[in-house]
């Protein structure tokens, strides 16, 4: 909410110091930005959907039952696949990772899938694709999961 | 009907809710509820962004973008790629019309993937909670390794793909 709030008074502010400025460019900066709004916005609604479903069907308890602590290599992977689905932002990642821990999950399984959810995007390729191209996009997906599984790796022998 | 058309992922995932919702209520609630509150978060967050970065695309030239950014920009472009991609908040798709339009005005492909690295992986807003939740270890870990990792990576990148390569398609025009 803050997040918000801050942004809100940042964007009004330079708008505000580029509409004194020059209108026109003004003008055209706010109808790209409609654009991109406009670009952006079925693959969204999609996204969220999506995600939504699959957290409505995926509860903490479940999740943290599967990636529990005797887990291991099998739930290294569960992870990884969960987490590859769907691109959650880091402020609702980590209450949920903190949940999943209280919940029984070992901490290189819910690293696994933290770093995946916020780095890995299955839901979200095609958008990737559309703006950098297929090969770029997953050449970055892959080494997202190359950097959560070492990671985890990393977490592992340093924590447990 | 084009039109239409784009939203036919959206429509599919509809209808399999209302599947759900015909076998479990309850389930399709919490959906419903997850759902609407994620896209009310959405459309809270995405306005301010994308105006910056429509502001940003008329105002900032391209010279002294390729100063901080550009293939020359050193020590100097690390820290900036770091501060722009740490306060900034949301999701990672966030990310990728502002790197496009960060490509666009020069930027090179090393600070672009570590751009998008860095965003997946630090976010001053949320630091305090992940501190808070799993320790100063594994968060130090985490960011250390994350940043290290792509910085990597993007010099790996940088020598497979070409800025124009990545440029095909420019977000700010109509699809």
């Amino acid at each position: 909410m803050i997040n918000g709030i801050i942004l809100y008074t940042i964007a009004i502010i330079y708008l505000g110091i580029s509409f004194t400025k020059d209108k026109y460019k003004t003008k055209a900066a706010l109808l790209s930005s409609w654009k991109m709004f406009h670009n952006v916005l079925p693959d969204l609604l999609a996204i969220m959907l999506f995600v939504g479903l699959a957290l409505s069907l995926l509860t903490p308890s479940l999740i943290s039952s599967i990636i529990g602590e005797n887990s291991g290599l099998l739930g290294i992977i569960y992870s990884t696949l969960i987490g590859s689905i769907a691109l959650v932002p880091s402020f609702i990642v980590f209450p949920l990772g903190h949940t999943l821990v209280q919940n029984g999950a070992a901490l290189p399984q819910v690293a696994v899938l933290m770093s995946t959810l916020m780095s890995v995007g299955l839901t979200t390729l095609s958008m990737e694709q559309k703006t950098f191209g297929r090969s770029f996009a997953y050449a970055r997906n892959i080494s997202a999961i190359i950097m959560s599984l070492l990671f985890a790796l990393i977490i592992w022998v340093v924590m447990t | 009907m084009k039109k239409l058309k784009r939203y036919r992922f959206f429509f599919i995932l509809l209808l399999g809710l209302l599947l759900i919702a015909f076998m479990n209520q309850a389930i399709a609630m919490t959906t419903v509820q997850l759902t609407g509150k994620s896209i009310l978060d959405m459309l809270f967050l995405l306005p301010p962004i994308f105006i910056l970065v429509g502001l940003l695309d008329q105002w900032i030239k391209k010279e002294s973008l390729i100063r901080y950014m550009g293939e020359k920009s050193g020590i100097y472009g690390v820290f900036f790629t770091l501060s722009l991609a740490t306060v900034a908040a949301g999701p990672l798709y966030i990310a990728f019309p502002i790197a496009v339009l960060l490509l666009k005005k020069g930027a090179s492909v090393r600070y672009i993937v570590f751009f998008l690295g860095a965003w997946s992986t630090v976010k001053l807003p949320v630091l305090v909670y992940e501190f808070t939740s799993f320790g100063p270890k594994f968060t130090l870990i985490h960011i250390c390794f994350g940043l290290v990792f792509y910085y990597l990576t993007g010099i790996l990148f940088e020598k497979i793909y070409g800025q124009q390569k990545l440029l095909k398609a420019d977000i700010t025009k109509e699809i």
